[in-house]
């Protein structure tokens, strides 16, 4: 797995909730602190990126959030502004305002024109060589798959056009496992579990692009060997339980369900995992990291992320 | 923090709809309130789940099934120990056949029907639009409530960004037909006539996309606009339906930070919309005795003091031939300890933040980490019991 921040471009994707956020961002800090210059892009502009690293507001303009990082929010209008201007030499924004109207209903028909804008913006980034690594904050499963596979889509639907010239060296630069690899995040729980393993199958069927590894975020602690636990069952119960709240304090009851319900949840995420690691049976590389008892949820507990993938990316 | 009771709630309204941010167990909840209510206030309750986890499924015996609505018969309920007063019935949100449904019912005739479903373009429109879901949903909502089949309709809602999606999916889609833009779209189709005022427009669409994709698109649009009328129609019923007193919206969420502030944002806009945030629930809430002061202390003992405790311990007298090492009992003491402290800077941070909500419903609950995944009915009546406010069990 140390090959990945090798990559130009990483499209980090997951069910909502998992954190998809935060391993972007840290996977950006941590290849800026290896000395790439990198690029995190928020796909779905909802301010989190912004939050991880604790900047301002995040446009569609890059801006630097650290030394060689630097961070931008995808807006597909600026984006087919930017494209117009660069592409078709079509300057100032006096006529992109109804088209920018019309693109409402057309990619609500058409497959792929909204999504051709982000992909090809990110794309573009790679192609242009402004970075080392472009890092998407892309899409959640449900919405990936679509966009991957947006340029061929516009190539089979737009027999003519500006747009379709401008697909084919999207798709070979997605389809080139050296250069793109998709990064799918996790939780060791049931449902985010489960749709990893749905999305690397749709992925691998319907997508030209490399499932480069699965981030497996918020794993809890192993806290007790086998002969450990069957000691701290044994505080759970009298007589042991009675001489060690007379020792400590009565509070101490507390202190045991606390520890048991973290073993608890450990154990029911060891068997997410479990069905995770059968399923993708050793061909996709796993990468965890642990569950962060921090107290706020912004650099801090970036910087700790990009640590911790730092030593398993090693 | 007192915990609040959603049992009024689904005593009371006819329809309760269920949003918030994705991954914070909202499926699951919703289809434990419904159990509930069939089980406890009697009465007949349909949930509509988006897509549910295999086990729900299971749990609700609906593995397999698509939008038709079923029974959970008794023997499920039996198997929990319960004998229930109502009854329980679940249906899972197919979108693409709910779609396929709903151009039967719209269109001027079958034959233009076959057309659209037949466009290559349609399979997108309801497969991917962005608010197709979310129509879907609201469609599928005033559709069971207005057949007078149930007491009691619990509503799961996809997840989306936020919930001015979900509520106004039905205005957009009407919007959507009624839109200038789409007539302009279409004109070329209707007429030869080019208005001057449009041309500019087509010469850059041409040029970027291409005349005939442009004329395929604006050929569906054709079709689809033959639907206006009942959509625009249906739309509007289902706006008075969700703004009625019989709806109530309850947000679920976690504690953690950014499901919270997309929580806090959902219950702006409704609020903005003038729709009543009822309750919220705050799901996988820690344990409170983590805030306790009096068992960090025992925590922070057992933390620095370990030799000495497991000494101790061992020199009370344990069983006769049970032979513990001190030296491992030290260890795991320690690791008790730390444990319990590392769990308590998260339900410290997470109760700081539950209390800084600017603005919540006058009903919050908490739900309490379960430590275990449901995969039954007992599973879902006994994460109920929380919602219904009971105190939780050790």
């Amino acid at each position: 797995m140390s090959g990945l921040l090798d990559r130009r471009l990483l499209v980090v994707t997951g069910k909502g909730g998992v954190g998809k956020t935060s391993v972007a961002a840290a996977l950006g800090l941590l290849a800026a602190q290896e000395g790439r210059r990198t690029l995190v892009c928020e796909v779905d502009a909802k301010g989190d990126l912004a939050n991880a690293l604790e900047v301002g507001e995040v446009g569609f303009e890059p801006r630097p959030v650290q030394h060689r990082l630097w961070a931008m929010a995808m807006h597909t209008e600026e984006s087919l502004q930017e494209y117009l201007r660069l592409q078709l030499h079509i300057p100032g924004a006096s006529r992109v305002g109804p088209l920018a109207r019309i693109l409402d209903f057309v990619a609500t028909a058409a497959p792929g024109v909204r999504e051709i804008l982000t992909v090809g913006k990110l794309a573009y980034e790679v192609r242009e060589r402004h970075y080392d690594l472009v890092v998407a904050d892309a899409s959640a499963s449900g919405h990936i798959v679509g966009q991957l596979t947006a340029p061929q889509a516009i190539n089979d639907l737009v027999r003519v056009g500006a747009i379709r010239s401008q697909t084919g060296w999207v798709r070979d630069l997605l389809a080139d496992a050296a250069t793109t690899g998709v990064v799918v995040t996790t939780t060791p729980e049931e449902m985010p579990v489960r749709e990893t393993i749905e999305l690397i199958g749709r992925i691998s069927a319907e997508t030209p692009v490399e499932v480069a590894a699965v981030v497996v975020n918020r794993v809890l602690p192993e806290l007790f060997s086998h002969a450990e636990e069957a000691l701290f069952e044994d505080l759970r119960r009298p007589p042991a339980y009675e001489r060690l709240a007379a020792a400590v304090g009565p509070e101490v009851g507390d202190v045991l369900a606390a520890a048991r319900l973290a073993v608890t949840l450990r154990r029911r995420g060891a068997e997410h995992l479990e069905a995770l690691r059968a399923e993708i049976d050793g061909a996709i590389d796993v990468a965890y990291v642990p569950y962060l008892f921090t107290r706020g949820q912004g650099l801090r507990t970036t910087s700790q992320l990009a640590e911790a993938l730092g030593a398993e990316l090693a | 923090m007192t915990t609040g009771t959603l049992e009024p709630l689904l005593a009371a309204k006819e329809i309760v709809v269920f949003c918030g941010p994705g991954g914070v167990g909202k499926t699951t909840t919703a289809a434990a309130a419904a159990a509930m209510s069939a089980a406890s206030l009697g009465a007949k309750t349909l949930v509509v789940t988006v897509d549910p986890a295999r086990r729900l499924a299971d749990a609700l015996g609906m593995a397999g099934l698509g939008n038709a609505e079923t029974p959970v018969g008794p023997a499920a309920f039996r198997a929990a120990g319960v004998e229930p007063r109502g009854e329980l019935w679940a249906a899972m949100l197919d979108t693409k056949q709910s779609w396929d449904e709903l151009v039967h019912r719209h269109a001027p005739d079958p034959a233009t029907a076959r057309r659209i479903l037949a466009n290559p373009l349609y399979e997108n429109v309801s497969g991917r639009f962005v608010q197709s879901h979310d129509y879907i949903a609201m469609e599928r909502l005033y559709e069971v409530h207005t057949s007078g089949r149930y007491d009691l309709v619990v509503v799961d809602t996809p997840p989306s960004r936020n919930a001015l999606d979900f509520i106004r999916a039905p205005e957009r889609m009407a919007e959507f037909f009624a839109s200038r833009l789409l007539r302009l779209l279409t004109a070329p189709a209707r007429s030869r006539l080019v208005t001057l005022a449009s041309r500019p427009f087509y010469q850059l669409a041409d040029r970027v996309l291409g005349s005939q994709f442009i004329e395929d698109i604006a050929e569906f649009f054709l079709l689809f606009q033959s639907m206006y009328e009942g959509f625009a129609e249906r739309a509007e019923a289902v706006r008075r339906l969700v703004r009625a007193r019989r709806t109530a919206f309850v947000v679920v969420t976690t504690l953690e930070t950014t499901p919270l502030r997309e929580a806090e944002r959902f219950l702006a806009t409704l609020v903005a919309e003038g729709l009543h945030p009822a309750a919220l629930v705050c799901n996988k809430v820690l344990p409170s005795y983590l805030l306790d002061p009096a068992a960090e202390a025992r925590a922070e003992r057992l933390r620095t003091e370990a030799p000495r405790v497991a000494a101790a311990l061992a020199a009370d007298g344990g069983d006769p031939g049970a032979e513990v090492p001190a030296e491992a009992l030290a260890r795991v003491l320690a690791e008790v300890g730390d444990s319990f402290r590392r769990f308590a800077v998260v339900a410290k941070r997470e109760a700081e933040q539950r209390a800084e909500l600017a603005r919540v419903p006058d009903t919050v609950v908490r739900v309490p980490y379960l430590d275990r995944d449901i995969t039954d009915l007992a599973g879902l009546l006994a994460l109920a019991r929380a919602l219904w406010g009971q105190p939780e069990e050790r």
